[in-house]
């Protein structure tokens, strides 16, 4: 088993397209998890039951079944009845979806965490509920829970090589289809290990710099 | 003052928490520009009362009108319906309140305080808000401090901020909620003096739930003596605190002289 430096030259770019995708799709699904997250947790909070409950469950299924067969399933199993998505889209809404379930349980924490009598002063102030939910309670509850969301974002990076599987190019992808190639497989899985290592420690560091800018409000 | 009506009109409220029945069909009227001050043990449904007025608790039974106006209830077609929101929100435009622990909006700066709800309930301009906010602002004292953040101020500061706060939206009634309790004994007096500038310069009516038996001397046109959900006695500030004629008034007076406060 010798290292080949060589082989590493020739498939590095093959690679480095892998990890524009894969950072791409951590990207796009990190967006998609906050706000379908944020929706999850404000209609939980709705007086309608119907709605919260609905929503709940939904959640609640969604937390318990595996990302990957919700993946095979928005791929392969949605075009049965005539949705057809791209395999990146189909990933980007699987990570979304799946992360948006748990993201929920942060801005859940995050908004109980505001104190009660900002809402009453909100009430005081004769603001409605909308009025009250933009300029009072979100803008308040989003800062302390900026870490917790951004741990759940990095779990999110490291699981996108399951997007391998309803065939989205990603790195874990590339390096597969280039190992398969050559029938070598020591370099391109070290090498996505190392990407994975690498860009996860810089996420790291980026994530003890949001604790110490948003951990705390003061009041 | 006789022939006038009154601005708030309390009949026979009922409330409860649980088990326990925190207003016990409490009755009151207050008068135009009238000062009121509710004193009275903790659990006496004196903060209730007020937290009722600004619709922060629903009331079980009985009603209220506030310038001849019913505020939990609608009149429709000569029936009286609960009210919705929007019937509340009308309401609410005549009432403001300052919170014991001052509730400021802590991600915002001085003065975005105090403009933030003319602007959104009222459509006020920015430029406009801001004018008037500062008005306000000097009227309490803290016209400097207008950029600041709530978390650079003291106590008093923020008592004196919350109380421009309320008054930009130009409340008839004012409700003052223990506003000095939270705060060390040397910044009591920069908040009570606002509020004898407000007694001055305005004609609000204005409701206080206060352990400052002083003040409340001093300050108000009648005493309510607030004891286990009910109205025990009221009168003139004199008559309550130096003739109390009821026995619990006496105890309670009795114990708030032993804990030290002037009255």
């Amino acid at each position: 088993m010798d290292w080949d430096w060589d082989f590493v030259r020739q498939i590095m770019p093959t690679l480095v397209q892998g990890v524009k995708i894969t950072i791409l799709a951590t990207l796009l699904g990190s967006v998609l998890a906050a706000v379908v997250g944020l929706g999850i947790a404000l209609a939980r909070r709705s007086p309608n039951k119907a709605l919260s409950r609905t929503v709940g469950w939904a959640a609640e299924f969604i937390r318990g079944t595996p990302l990957l067969v919700q993946l095979y399933f928005i791929f392969y199993v949605l075009p049965d009845i005539g949705i057809l998505l791209p395999p990146l889209v189909a990933g980007v809404i699987g990570l979304g979806l799946h992360y948006g379930t748990y993201t929920a349980e942060v801005y859940r924490a995050g908004i109980d965490n505001v104190p009660r009598g900002q809402w009453e002063a909100a009430k005081a102030c004769n603001l409605n509920a909308r009025q009250t939910w933009s300029h009072i309670i979100i803008p308040q509850a989003i800062p302390p829970m900026i870490p917790a969301l951004a741990n759940y974002f990095i779990a999110m990076f490291k699981e996108t090589p399951l997007l391998s599987a309803i065939t989205v190019l990603e790195l874990m992808n590339q390096a597969k289809s280039v190992a398969n190639t050559y029938y070598r497989y020591l370099e391109p899985i070290t090498l996505v290990g190392a990407f994975f290592l690498v860009i996860s420690l810089c996420s790291v560091v980026l994530l003890r710099w949001l604790e110490r800018r948003y951990g705390k409000i003061e009041r | 003052m006789s022939t006038a009506a009154p601005i708030i009109k309390v009949d026979a409220i009922s409330k409860s928490f649980g088990a326990f029945k925190v207003l016990d069909g409490l009755s009151m009227q207050v008068m135009p520009r009238e000062k009121l001050a509710l004193i009275g043990p903790s659990g006496s449904g004196k903060t209730t009362i007020l937290r009722i007025l600004m619709t922060l608790e629903r009331i079980d039974g009985g009603h209220i009108q506030i310038e001849g106006e019913h505020l939990y209830h609608m009149e429709r077609n000569g029936q009286l319906l609960p009210a919705d929101e929007r019937h509340l929100a009308r309401m609410r435009q005549k009432i403001g309140m300052v919170f014991q622990l001052f509730n400021l909006f802590p991600h915002k700066s001085v003065i975005d305080n105090v403009t933030l709800a003319p602007m959104l309930t009222k459509g006020v301009a920015r430029a406009a808000a801001e004018k008037r906010a500062m008005e306000l602002l000097d009227m309490v004292g803290m016209a400097d401090k207008a950029k600041a953040m709530p978390a650079q101020l003291s106590g008093g500061q923020k008592q004196r901020v919350a109380i421009a706060r309320a008054l930009a939206l130009q409340p008839k009634i004012m409700l003052f909620d223990e506003v000095t309790s939270a705060l060390d004994p040397e910044l009591v007096e920069e908040v009570l003096n606002v509020l004898w500038r407000l007694c001055a310069e305005t004609d609000m009516t204005m409701l206080l739930v206060t352990h400052e038996m002083g003040f409340a001397h001093d300050f108000a046109d009648r005493v309510l003596f607030f004891d286990r959900g009910r109205i025990v006695e009221e009168g003139k500030p004199d008559e309550i605190f130096r003739h109390p004629k009821q026995e619990r008034t006496q105890a309670f007076l009795k114990k708030i002289i032993a804990a030290g406060h002037r009255v």
